[in-house]
């Protein structure tokens, strides 16, 4: 499920990377002599003026207008979905325990005996005024529920990020460094072995190996709100490893992928001229100008692992978003699926927003248009 | 036979088979009730409850969304958490699943069991110092039960039409007779809390062995012992920590590992990998049952000859073996075995007989194959079971076309919609509610269009007749009209397995319900 979801968002970058060139065509030498809205001048003229001064700050306002569009779009996809979905909250929460009074009551209680749109408008007001409202199920306000789980959820990306991203970009300039060579072959052995299995099995392994025979680590891997850094930490030591192995490859092989493409430039086969080092050629003059592809992936890497890992928290026990918000689809809990589905897309948005941003910064013809 | 023997003393010490269960097994190893008792007697003398220490659960049932409120406790964290803070008027007796004192300490009814008078014990404290009240009862069972109650437990509650105090006693009044009354108020839902939960139905303040200190749904929960408890037979440990496991490898390799003492809901197929360390296996004969269903008004399966040929042509011992790897019992084709009270001993087992299968069938004058549909999620291993039954009914002539439907809507579409196909059952508090769900006529779920109002009228006679052993002969003949005329075919019932480390004693094989009927933490303690 997760490799299906990292393969749509492959698309997603490609997305991403077309609206980067279409900025980058941009320039003005491509424009017409006279550009239609220019010569129109008024208050378009000033919105194009603006457009073409200051391209960040209207990239990233004419993103954050289509954000707003889109989350909009998200929710009620949500609510359709959930909607759809066999049986309503008051059925499934009671199970087979069900009256049909009890069945009733709880109707009655939440007010789900009303029309589908009255209730989608008026939880829509509710969010627009900052309240998620509380959770059918638990009773609880949705807002401080979601908090401690999407607190966990990023204690674990961040740790998973803090070790693979750095590690992903130096395995690819090392297997450029040493391309069709021994190392180069070893390091894209070992991704690709890492990334064909799926997640559940590596956790699984390392779970076998680490927790279950050697006792290194903890398991399950629980963490819970008062719990000492350190045992946290020794907490989400197997999960991390085991996203780590899991977005590795992607991010090694686009790094190695994007390098090897600007290494048969005429700029790179002078600095070798000029008898540069491998590895300064590489660092200095290969990557920075490849930067823009690779901020892309790793930026869908970590959207990855704060929405995508449902299965890895599954297998650790860990507490976090993704079984937060399946547990909730299970009841039909809605308030909580429409949180934790919105948070979701507004981490995919954001951190595609900050690719591309980083993107322009790291292209010199971008930052200053002429 | 010297180790069997052993073994088997060994786990009726330490609570795991009944005193009944052993001296029956014993007897089949050719041991006599004498010998077998002093077996007992020498195993129990290592067995004396030890305080203290840290048990920890890994539970499978628990979720993000579980609400703290008893009224809707669903599934088995909740069962457990509820058992440890809190208290019932009624519980079940481990051993007969008769009605037991609990904070009801005695009860008695009316003739035609429309009033019923519970004594509430005068000596029982909530955890926040305040002393048990009879209003107490009454609120908590007028919350359940009330016409805005939101409570799992209003199915069992609704002939309920006034309850209220008479100095010490709690009487309730029955719009309609019911001789299960006190059984069916050890519902797990109907925990006693201060003012019946009306304040603050999610505050766990209740007269359980354990005061909850710290909850996180569908993560964990932590219990320090009530010192303050009213009895002195349960709460051995000092704290419980219950961290939910949803993943089944996941709790396997958690004990495994040595950091939980206790998981529930063991797969059968990895039972013989645990068992190679140092684990004990509990399982528990349970009340719910595999089952294939045939529409008894519907063509073909109107026909009593063709129902009674497919019943002949079930290998149960097979199934058992298969399908549960032994964790199970063969059934009898009636919903009810020995784990309830008034069970009615003596009906002879059916057994597999493909000849008396063919001469059925013949007689039936049925002609060509008969249709069953069935899917995985039915119950595990469901498509495996029909294919063996496949073999088994072949054998006697008969053939089975099955046809495998998808999981996703097989509830809505196929079960209690189409004429035959497969099928699960969770158990009930009572014989009579397993009947009323499942085989009255005017029942939503009578699955098997089970239309006999002979059965509807003996259902209701012994649903208010307070003689047991009258009751007994009304349930001995209703199971017999299942058996034989009726459209169920129950080749098992399947055992709860759980799973220890050795540390864990004092294992109540509770014939109530899983985890020893959800009180396996007040229940056992710890040996270092």
């Amino acid at each position: 499920m997760a490799k299906d979801q990292r393969e749509a968002s492959t698309l997603d970058a490609s997305g991403g990377t077309a609206l980067l060139e279409d900025a980058g065509s941009g320039t003005p030498q491509d424009l017409p002599p006279v550009s239609p809205v220019r010569a129109s001048g008024g208050r378009f003229g000033a919105v194009a003026g603006f457009h073409s001064n200051h391209p960040l700050a209207a990239l990233i306002l004419q993103r954050i207008a289509l954000s707003v569009g889109l989350l909009f779009a998200v929710s009620l996809l949500i609510f359709l979905g959930v909607e759809a979905l066999p049986g309503d909250f008051a059925q499934t929460y009671l199970g087979q325990s069900a009256t049909p009074q009890a069945v009733a009551n709880i109707r009655a209680d939440l007010g789900l005996d009303r029309p589908a749109p009255t209730r989608y408008v008026e939880w829509l007001g509710g969010v627009l005024q900052g309240d998620f409202g509380n959770s059918w199920a638990s009773g609880q306000s949705v807002t401080s529920q979601i908090a401690g789980r999407l607190g966990n959820t990023l204690f674990l990306a961040f740790f998973a990020a803090v070790i693979s991203v750095p590690l992903a970009v130096g395995l690819g300039m090392l297997a450029v460094l040493y391309r069709d060579k021994a190392p180069d072959r070893l390091i894209n052995i070992f991704s690709l072995a890492a990334v064909s299995l799926p997640e559940f099995f590596v956790g699984y392994l390392l779970i076998l190996f680490f927790g279950v025979q050697l006792g290194w680590v903890s398991y399950p891997s629980t963490v819970f709100s008062g719990m000492p850094f350190a045992d946290r930490l020794q907490a989400v030591a197997l999960p991390v490893a085991t996203l780590v192995l899991v977005v590795l490859a992607h991010m090694m092989r686009m790094t190695r992928a994007a390098i090897l493409n600007v290494m048969s430039s005429a700029y790179i086969e002078t600095a070798e001229l000029k008898g540069l080092n491998a590895f300064r050629i590489i660092a200095r003059h290969a990557a920075p100008n490849v930067l823009a592809p690779i901020i892309t992936v790793v930026a869908l890497n970590l959207a990855y692992l704060v929405v995508g890992v449902v299965v890895v928290e599954v297998v650790f026990v860990y507490p976090g978003m993704g079984q937060y918000m399946v547990d909730a689809v299970t009841v039909r809990d809605m308030p909580v699926v429409q949180a934790c589905g919105l948070i979701f897309a507004t981490v995919y948005i954001v951190l595609n927003m900050i690719a591309d941003i980083l993107g322009i910064l790291a292209n010199p013809r971008l930052r200053h248009p002429r | 036979m010297k180790d069997q023997l052993d073994n088997l003393a060994r786990s009726a010490a330490a609570g795991r088979l009944s005193r009944r269960e052993f001296l029956g097994r014993a007897a089949a190893l050719g041991i006599t009730v004498t010998a077998a008792n002093g077996l007992l007697v020498s195993a129990g003398h290592a067995q004396t409850p030890k305080r203290g220490g840290h048990l920890k659960l890994g539970l499978e049932g628990g979720s993000g969304t579980d609400s703290l409120d008893p009224a809707k406790y669903l599934s088995q964290v909740l069962f457990c958490v509820g058992r440890n803070w809190g208290d019932t008027l009624i519980e079940s007796h481990p051993e007969t699943g008769e009605a037991s004192p609990a904070l009801a300490e005695s009860w008695s009814a009316s003739d035609d069991a429309k009033v019923w008078t519970f004594q509430i014990r005068n000596n029982v404290e909530f955890h926040d110092g305040k002393k048990l009240t009879v209003e107490d009862c009454v609120a908590t069972l007028k919350r359940h039960s009330d016409e805005k109650s939101e409570s799992g437990a209003l199915g069992v509650l609704k002939s309920i039409s006034d309850v209220k105090a008479d100095g010490g006693n709690l009487v309730v009044s029955l719009s309609e007779g019911n001789a299960d009354l006190p059984l069916l108020l050890s519902d797990y839902h109907l925990i006693v809390q201060p003012n019946g939960g009306y304040d603050d139905p999610t505050a766990t303040i209740g007269t359980g062995p354990y005061k909850m200190t710290g909850w996180e749904a569908g993560v964990r929960a932590t219990f320090e012992r009530n010192e303050n408890d009213w009895r002195d037979d349960r709460g051995f440990v000092d704290s419980i920590e219950i961290i939910v496991i949803n993943d089944a490898t996941a709790r396997v390799a958690a004990l495994s590992s040595g950091q939980v003492h206790f998981i529930n809901r063991v797969d059968p197929k990895t039972v013989d990998l645990l068992k190679r360390g140092p684990i004990n296996i509990l399982n528990t004969s349970g009340r719910g049952h595999y089952v294939f269903i045939m529409h008894c008004n519907t063509a073909p399966f109107d026909n009593n000859d063709l129902r009674l040929a497919l019943k002949y042509a079930m290998d149960r011992e097979a199934m058992v073996s298969t399908i549960l790897r032994g964790y199970g019992k063969v059934g009898n084709d009636f919903p009810i075995n020995e784990t309830y009270a008034l069970f009615p001993e003596g009906i002879e087992q059916r057994s597999y007989d493909p000849d008396k299968a063919k001469f059925h069938f013949k007689k039936s004058g049925h002609d060509g194959s008969v249709l069953l549909r069935t899917s995985d999620v039915a119950f595990p291993g469901a498509v495996d079971a029909a294919q063996l039954y496949q073999q088994s009914a072949s054998k006697a002539g008969i053939e089975i076309e099955i046809r495998r439907e998808p999981g996703d809507g097989y509830w809505s579409n196929v079960w209690n919609v189409q004429p035959f196909s497969t099928s699960y059952w969770g158990g009930r508090p009572t014989q009579d509610q397993m009947y009323t769900t499942a085989y009255y006529s005017k029942a939503d779920w009578n699955d098997t269009r089970f239309l006999r109002p002979d059965f509807d009228k003996l259902l209701l006679e012994a649903r208010a007749e307070l003689d047991e052993q009258k009751r007994k002969d009304m349930y001995r003949e209703m199971a017999t009209m299942v058996r034989d005329e009726g459209g169920v075919i129950l080749p098992m019932f399947n055992d709860f397995v759980n799973a220890s480390t050795k540390a864990v004693q004092g294992y109540v094989n509770d014939i109530g319900n899983d985890m020893s009927n959800g009180y396996v933490a007040t229940r056992v303690w710890l040996e270092s």
